[in-house]
């Protein structure tokens, strides 16, 4: 029961679904449309599975007084004030709206994200600019045919845009793009296409169990 | 040790110092470089300049601030050309921090359209845009490959309400908007794997109009599917997002930004060089100690 | 701008700083920003999925039942059952009852490879195959040039790389003799692929730091530094250098810190 039910539950929406897509008849459209709207819902449901995660193993760090435990009272401090601000509004007096929408209008729930959240995820993610320089100082290398031929096509593409070039490596460079790029891209594609159909069978036909865990 | 002995040995931290001073001085020195236009992104902008008044454009704003830097200035320039042509947008967000992206590009974008501008020669009044009449922000649901499924069958589905609490029946503009066949086209803006469920679960399931703007290291990934005629358009990073700004007349952060791309890249690329003659210098060494 | 939008847009700046300051090393502002990131992005997360989809694809729809009765007394009763299925998912943090869990994923699990099957073989495998395999235009097979993308050459030339490519990508025969040969080719395709990819990435990288410098000087300096600004004070520029100093007060300290750890290193025992 434990671990048949789900796999038979797989099967029956799996093949539903792909019945569903060769006959699109109301009737199988009506049941359709109800999964779909089922799926938001219990999807809502998942996704606080990570943040309470989050609270765990911060609330366990603070608790045994573990290393820079002092960093996680920060990450709770942000995560609850951000809930606080997106459940009450106080422009035209205070008040708590669990149930409304205001508190995204919160001028602090903006403001956290705006001037918080934006400006230390961008800046974390542009950190890479100085790592793919350091990279294309040690890494990148001509050591073979194969390898001379990626930075060759690199250099093209990087230089394309450089007006000491003049337009003809705009022309090379979007032949590049457009010729053999898109046949590599293309048999790229075919492939993982190839492949997801492939893993999707097995899932629906129970071939493939792993991503059920253990037990 | 020779000289290429140290560079190679040389900190990282000098390689970054020298980049980062590298960027600051072209971003402080005056100058501009020439953008030229794409056939990819040329079709977009003619797409929607060629959309008759009050049709709607659909941007899924699908990524987060740390894409910021590319996608950004795509929105901001596809929402005002849109607006100023008069034509109604709407959004949807579909990753985690997506809808504050959005949030602040509908304000940003409210501000500038209120003012008078002139583009490519003509001048475009100032106008008030309002939520539900000129745009609709539906917001974010989680599981994006179910909810572009969905909004196939009917937005109603999934964004019984938009992102601010109203039922989308009570909005004027989404009266007898029922799903993708009503809205002219779709443009996704996008920095990870939202973009794949679109071509396969929405266009491919759904067949609209679609073009997508990409992050640079995306943007190569989604040619075979120009040539196919799945998307029309493509922009590609802060190069695409220039080109649009290029053509909507309308310079922002991109067309800036390009300019300090040149020394950069030429910094980058005097790395590579540099890597290899040490590569090459040593491994001759190598072979002649050997010897 | 007024001074307080500037005061936010300064704590930007410095969550700028402090996050760059990891270049150098790792160090108690890069960790402060990093945390505080982390919380507020769940937290952020928590009320979108809240007022996002909780509220009204949830509750709005069961609201005019009575919750001792579960709800079941509502109009649109069978939005218990999603809900049901959704609280199950939180199973998974007990060891007992973990196994529950499985039931909603089950149900997600399977729609997804249902809808993947006939969705991604039309649109990732037919569509493609279908447009690789074009009538070659001989009438236009030189195009405007060799470096035309659209002529004639050019299709055999994604015709013959695509193919080639996927050839490379066959493993279940040994890559010898002319089928060999043909992977070689396909492994040629796709490392210039990798390459444009590569120079493409390059690009995207940069544009991340250069969107922080545009906003550390735009948003920030010359706001700091704007006398037309309609609620310009003296405060602007107070706040302003007042960080800069921050700044170089923690650079002269890491200095005199390296120095003397420089010191110490060439002192002979």
């Amino acid at each position: 029961m434990r671990r048949q039910l789900p796999f038979i539950l797989v099967f029956l929406s799996g093949a539903f679904m792909v019945f569903q897509y060769f006959v699109p008849h109301e009737s199988s459209e009506f049941v359709y449309e109800f999964l779909l709207d089922w799926l938001t819902i219990i999807g809502g449901f998942a996704m606080v599975l990570g943040i309470w995660s989050l609270i765990r193993v911060s609330y366990d760090k603070i608790q045994r007084k573990r290393e820079n435990w002092g960093y996680s009272v920060i990450t709770l401090a942000g995560l609850f004030s951000m809930i606080f601000f997106g459940i009450t509004n106080w422009q035209d007096g205070f008040g708590f709206y669990i149930l409304q929408a205001d508190g995204l209008n919160n001028p602090m729930f903006v403001h956290f994200f705006d001037y918080i959240l934006i400006p230390i995820q961008a800046t974390m993610f542009s950190l890479l600019a100085f790592f793919i320089a350091s990279a294309a100082y040690r890494a990148f290398r001509a050591r073979s045919v194969i390898a001379s031929l990626l930075l060759l096509a690199a250099l093209i593409v990087m230089m394309r845009f450089n007006p000491l070039f003049g337009a003809w490596i705009e022309d090379v460079a979007n032949w590049l793009m457009n010729v053999p790029n898109l046949a590599a891209q293309r048999a790229i594609v075919i492939g993982l296409g190839l492949g997801m159909v492939a893993t999707a069978l097995k899932i629906i036909l129970g071939i493939e169990r792993g991503y059920m865990g253990q037990g | 040790m020779t000289l290429f002995d140290r560079l190679m040995r040389l900190d990282r931290r000098w390689v970054f110092l020298f980049l980062a001073a590298v960027c600051i001085a072209g971003y402080y020195i005056d100058y501009s470089i020439p953008i030229r236009v794409t056939n990819e992104v040329r079709s977009i902008y003619k797409f929607i300049d060629s959309l008759p008044e009050g049709d709607i454009v659909f941007v899924a704003i699908d990524y987060d601030p740390s894409n910021q830097a590319e996608l950004h200035p795509m929105t901001y320039a596809i929402m005002e050309h849109a607006f100023r042509n008069n034509l109604k947008v709407m959004f949807t967000a579909l990753s985690q921090n997506g809808p504050g992206m959005a949030d602040q590009a509908i304000r940003d974008i409210t501000d500038s359209v209120a003012l008078d501008r002139t583009y490519n020669g003509q001048l475009y009044e100032g106008r008030e845009i309002k939520n539900g009449v000129d745009y609709t922000f539906l917001g974010y649901k989680p599981y994006y490959a179910i909810i572009i499924l969905s909004m196939g069958q009917n937005f109603r589905i999934s964004f019984p309400t938009d992102y601010y609490g109203t039922p989308l029946d009570s909005l004027p503009m989404m009266r007898g908007v029922l799903n993708y066949d009503d809205v002219a086209c779709v443009i996704d803006l996008s920095g990870g794997n939202i973009t794949d469920a679109w071509i396969s679960y929405g266009q491919g399931r759904y067949n609209f109009p679609m073009a997508l703007g990409l992050t640079g290291v995306m943007t190569a990934q989604y040619y075979p599917y120009l040539n196919s005629g799945q998307i029309f358009g493509i922009m590609g990073g802060m190069l695409g997002a220039a080109q649009y700004e290029r053509l909507a007349d309308n310079p922002g952060l991109a067309i800036d930004g390009m300019r300090v791309q040149l020394p950069a890249h030429i910094v980058i690329v005097l790395f590579i060089i540099i890597g290899n003659i040490g590569y090459f210098m040593s491994r001759r060494r190598q072979a002649m100690e050997g010897r | 701008m007024d001074f307080t939008t500037f005061l936010w847009t300064t704590l930007g700046a410095f969550l700028t700083l402090a996050t760059f300051s990891f270049l150098y090393k790792d160090n108690p502002f890069y960790k402060l920003a990093e945390h505080l990131v982390v919380g507020v992005s769940a937290g952020y997360f928590m009320i979108i999925v809240w007022h996002g989809t909780m509220v009204p694809n949830l509750f709005n729809k069961l609201l005019d039942g009575d919750w001792f009765l579960l709800f079941l007394n509502s109009n649109q009763w069978w939005y218990v059952f999603p809900g049901i299925l959704g609280v199950l998912m939180w199973t998974r943090f007990s060891r007992k009852y973990g196994w529950i869990s499985r039931w909603p994923m089950a149900l997600y699990i399977g729609i997804a490879a249902g809808v993947a099957v006939p969705l991604e073989m039309s649109n990732k495998v037919n569509k493609q195959l279908v447009a690789t395999m074009v009538d070659i235009e001989w009438s236009n097979f030189f195009g405007a040039g060799i470096w035309d993308p659209f002529s004639g050459f050019a299709n055999l030339l994604i015709f013959v790389g695509a193919i080639s490519g996927l050839i490379y990508f066959f493993f279940s025969k040994a890559h010898t003799g002319a089928f060999g040969g043909v992977a070689k080719l396909g492994i040629w395709t796709l490392m210039i692929g990798f390459g444009a990819s590569f120079g493409f990435t390059v690009m995207a990288r940069i544009s991340l730091f250069i969107n922080r410098l545009q906003y550390l000087d735009q948003n920030w300096a010359q706001t700091a530094f704007d006398s037309t600004n309609p609620n310009y004070n003296t405060g602007f520029q107070l706040v302003f250098w007042l960080v800069v100093l921050m700044l170089l007060a923690y650079a002269v300290w890491e200095f005199i810190a390296y120095l003397r750890r420089r010191g110490e290193a060439s002192t002979p025992e």
